[in-house]
């Protein structure tokens, strides 16, 4: 069994086969109440199949991209999780679980998705396909843009000739194809994404100033 | 789970330290730290993002450093504690996901307790000595806390009699620090640039000590003002072309700081027949506070309880070790549905208590 987590946009928790098949899953959009249902959908989604700590062969974490606070919440989850039931943690681009389902739902050719970065921003990735194992082709991504940007660059990028790809703009992860991704990159030996949260940005931070008079 | 000598894990993330405790009942087995203060250092302050991402960075180690130091696995542990505030929510947030996680992942009951009570229950773990009888009354200051509580018991009966209405004293030691182009953390930099200097060389104000004030916030506190004194004292010597008395101005500032601390904290005790005063928070690696803390509470008749530095500062091990009390005691866990809380009232020694059965 696997364990997804991902908090890079709302919440959501599921759990899936060590065949592929998702067996339960939660999900909350709301992107201010991370720390609050986490645990509670884990407890859940194990609760409601009968499944204990033991029988999770592995966890998903959700790296992002995704907007600073929330994200962490779901990464130290899933590494926390990890640790506990000494099991191995396998870091995934959220991206590519949108992806994935976008194609396993009989989605062809290129693929753009976009969730919120907040300030006006959005995180981007492009598909152009599964591979032969089953795992979304990422092209380009993941990255953060400004919506006018993204535009831009796409038009340029496409040319004259070129078809738009078909554009998803998610508002949640759906954390069961990120559990059959985890899957899937075990299956093929892959090493995952990098062990890193993805914020994309650097920390909000003023660099200090001379000291200003008070008098 | 075992309730006569529980073996507990405590996670602390509320500022810049991560901080994994181990504690068997009354012992400490682990005190493991990790701290992003030299990130902080060229913004001179703690950054909360800055904070954050070193906290989920440094948890997975951390725990893992203190299973190692404490030599226990995660299947002995009876529970699994951690602060759910007060702090800075962002970095809170990064420990309550994980306790949360690594309760579910070890079968074993989560209790979501109060930042400042864990102070007080450093006290416990202090091997110097029997721990303080109750009540109490405990002073706990630092860079994000300046707080006087009264404790008539640790784990069903915490008051806060006063706290402070601006800064926190180690933010003023801070700004200060600045004033005087000291680098930060200003604590140890004013302590060291004040040896030698006369501490009665300049009368800063004492913040919310005059009559007026005192009627309202007799164990209040306020740095601001303080701050702002120095400021203005160094510009007019500075626009006067004077040198500036660097050792005077830092012995003159910490002593109105350390002042109005110990003169606030021990009218507590007398006003409320408490002969116990617990000093707590990072600020305590002052020396001059602890000097003048036990000179006043001497004549004073108060005993001074000074737990060791590493038990003052913000740690994992008070706070396991307020969860054991709290286990000992009888109380249930927490809801796995708690938040952090920014702003988590001291009376909330423990968040989210399930009913029993
Ligand atoms: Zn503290």
């Amino acid at each position: 069994m696997y364990l997804a987590i991902d908090t890079s946009t709302g919440t959501g928790v599921a759990l899936v086969s060590a065949n592929g098949e998702i067996r339960a899953s939660r999900v909350l959009t709301d992107t201010r109440r991370h720390v609050e249902v986490v645990g509670t959908f884990i407890q859940e989604v194990l609760a409601e199949t009968g499944t204990t700590a033991a029988q999770i062969s592995a966890v998903a974490a959700g790296m992002g991209p995704g907007p600073f606070t929330g994200l962490r919440i779901g990464i130290a989850a899933a590494r926390a999780f990890g640790q506990g039931a000494n099991i191995p943690v396998i870091p995934l681009v959220s991206h590519d679980a949108l992806a994935l389902e976008w194609y396993e739902n009989g989605g062809t050719g290129e693929l753009l998705v976009t969730t919120d970065a907040r300030r006006r921003e959005l995180y981007w990735s492009r598909y152009s396909g599964l591979d032969a194992a089953g795992i979304p082709v990422r092209e380009a991504g993941p990255a953060l843009a400004r919506p006018e940007d993204l535009d831009i660059a796409e038009t340029e990028r496409l040319g004259t000739a070129g078809t738009a790809p078909h554009r998803v703009d998610a508002v949640g992860i759906p954390a069961g194809s990120l559990g059959i991704l985890a899957q899937r990159v075990r299956a093929a030996g892959r090493p995952g994404a990098e062990d890193e949260a993805l914020y994309l940005r650097p920390p909000d931070i003023a660099a200090q100033g001379p000291r200003k008079r008070v008098s | 789970m075992n309730r006569e000598n529980p073996l507990v894990l405590g996670i602390e993330s509320s500022c810049d330290e991560t901080g994994i405790g181990i504690v068997r009942g009354r012992t400490l087995l682990s005190n493991t730290i990790a701290s992003s203060m030299d990130e902080h250092a060229r913004y001179g302050g703690v950054v909360p993002e800055v904070a954050a991402r070193a906290h989920l960075e440094a948890m997975g180690p951390s725990i893992e450093a203190a299973m190692a130091e404490a030599g226990v696995t995660f299947d002995e542990l009876d529970a699994i504690a951690v602060t759910s505030g007060p702090g800075l929510s962002g970095a809170l947030m990064v420990g309550v996901g994980a306790a949360k996680a690594l309760a579910l992942a070890t079968n074993k009951p989560f209790y979501a307790v109060n930042h400042l009570v864990g102070h007080v229950g450093a006290d416990i773990l202090d091997t110097r000595g029997e721990p303080f009888d109750y009540p109490t009354i405990a002073l706990l200051v630092s860079g994000g806390h300046t707080s006087l509580l009264l404790v008539r018991d640790l784990v069903g009966d915490v008051e806060l009699l006063g706290e402070t209405i601006d800064d926190a004293a180690g933010e003023a030691f801070d700004k200060v620090a600045r004033i005087l182009g000291l680098p930060y953390p200003g604590g140890p930099q004013i302590d060291r640039a004040a040896e030698g200097g006369n501490p009665a060389a300049i009368r800063f104000p004492r913040g919310l000590s005059l009559p007026k004030d005192m009627a309202e916030h007799r164990y209040d506190f306020s740095f601001s003002g303080l701050k702002t004194a120095v400021a203005r004292w160094v510009e007019r010597a500075e626009d006067a072309g004077e040198e500036i008395p660097v050792a005077d101005v830092a012995a003159s500032f910490r002593e109105a700081v350390v002042d109005v601390l110990v003169t606030k904290a021990i009218n507590a005790c007398r006003d409320l027949g408490v002969p116990r005063l617990l000093l707590g928070g990072g600020v305590v690696a002052n020396a001059r506070l602890r000097e003048v803390a036990t000179e006043r509470a001497a004549a004073a008749g108060v005993a001074l309880r000074i737990p060791p530095f590493s038990l003052c500062t913000d740690n994992g091990a008070m706070i396991a070790a307020l969860a054991a009390q709290l286990i000992m005691a009888g109380k249930q866990p927490s809801s796995l549905g708690v938040a952090a809380d920014s702003t988590l009232p001291v009376t909330e020694i423990q968040v989210a208590e399930l009913t029993e059965g």
